[in-house]
């Protein structure tokens, strides 16, 4: 991943936010973070409305996005993502405490790259934060480009 | 993942297949994992044709495909993977020399799930593929059933 790839999280848990970041930063993952914390702040930012900020143009980003969230969850952020001829290319990573089969199942329909159920205890959480920090390093991501 | 998932690799050069098997083993993946030399080959398995294996029903599976590959390209598997009802869940990590930024945009175009470019260095290319394979045995990634 190049270090000006910017990672977008969508996560209303303040704890849970501190805790990806902080690992995220362990494993030498610089990249500057943007931090959402429901899905309507998210959506407006990448659709750019609303009072911004906005995602800006030929930028490449990353969203670890949560699916329980106020206003609209991350399910429905997720569809109109995949649905929109520009922002679909974004990867996706669901970060997310539900692992129930119907939610996996529909999140890859609709076009996430990777669903990850966050460990319920602290030490398995850290490590799958580390592990995902580890892997993100080694991926490229696609730039996303103004309409021609 | 959970060890029922079947890891499915699309890599027609012998050298690279065997370094990405030996290192996913290496970093804990204890899944089946199953070659395919050519876009043909994995295309007819995932859907039902042809006289070689072919995929069971209601099975887990990701795919690491190659995008330089004789008969079929990886492109073309991706795209005709990604336009099935029941094959576009399945999810498709890049894995190729390619580096090109066009190349990067066009397959998340598509749908792949990731991009990862095979580093040249020998000890980079044993890395990154055990970055993948840590990444893969978290039990918390969850892979949908391709009924």
């Amino acid at each position: 991943m190049r270090s000006d790839v910017v990672i977008l999280t969508a996560e209303d848990d303040d704890g849970h936010f501190l805790l990806i970041k902080k690992n995220l930063r362990r494993e030498g993952i610089s990249n500057e973070i943007i931090r959402f914390s429901n899905g309507l702040e998210l959506w407006d930012f990448l659709n750019q409305e609303g009072d911004g900020p906005f995602r800006k143009e030929n930028k490449s980003y990353l969203l670890l996005l949560d699916i329980r969230m106020p206003k609209i969850d991350g399910i429905e952020v997720l569809r109109r993502i995949k649905a929109d001829p520009l922002l679909k290319k974004i990867p996706v990573i669901m970060i997310t405490t539900t692992g129930n089969s119907e939610d996996v199942d529909l999140c890859h329909n609709l076009g996430c790259s990777m669903y990850v159920v966050k460990p319920v205890e602290y030490e398995s959480f850290v490590e799958a934060i580390r592990k995902v920090g580890m892997f993100l390093s080694i991926v490229e991501m696609p730039q996303i480009r103004q309409a021609v | 993942m959970t060890e029922e998932v079947v890891i499915l690799i699309a890599e027609d050069d012998a050298g690279h297949f065997a370094l990405i098997k030996k290192n996913l083993w290496r970093s804990c993946i204890a899944n089946e994992i199953l070659q395919f030399k050519d876009g043909q080959e994995i295309l007819d398995f995932l859907l039902c044709e042809g006289d070689g294996p072919t995929r069971k029903s209601n099975t887990k599976y990701v795919l690491l495909l190659d995008i330089r590959m004789p008969k079929i390209d990886g492109r073309e598997v991706l795209s005709r993977m990604k336009d099935d009802p029941e094959l576009r869940k399945l999810p498709v990590f890049m894995l190729t020399t390619t580096d090109e930024e066009a190349e990067v945009e066009n397959c998340y175009d598509l749908g792949c799930s990731f991009y990862i470019v095979k580093p040249s260095d020998y000890n980079k290319f044993m890395e990154a593929v055990g970055n993948l394979g840590m990444f893969l045995s978290l039990h918390g990634v969850s892979v949908p059933t391709i009924a």
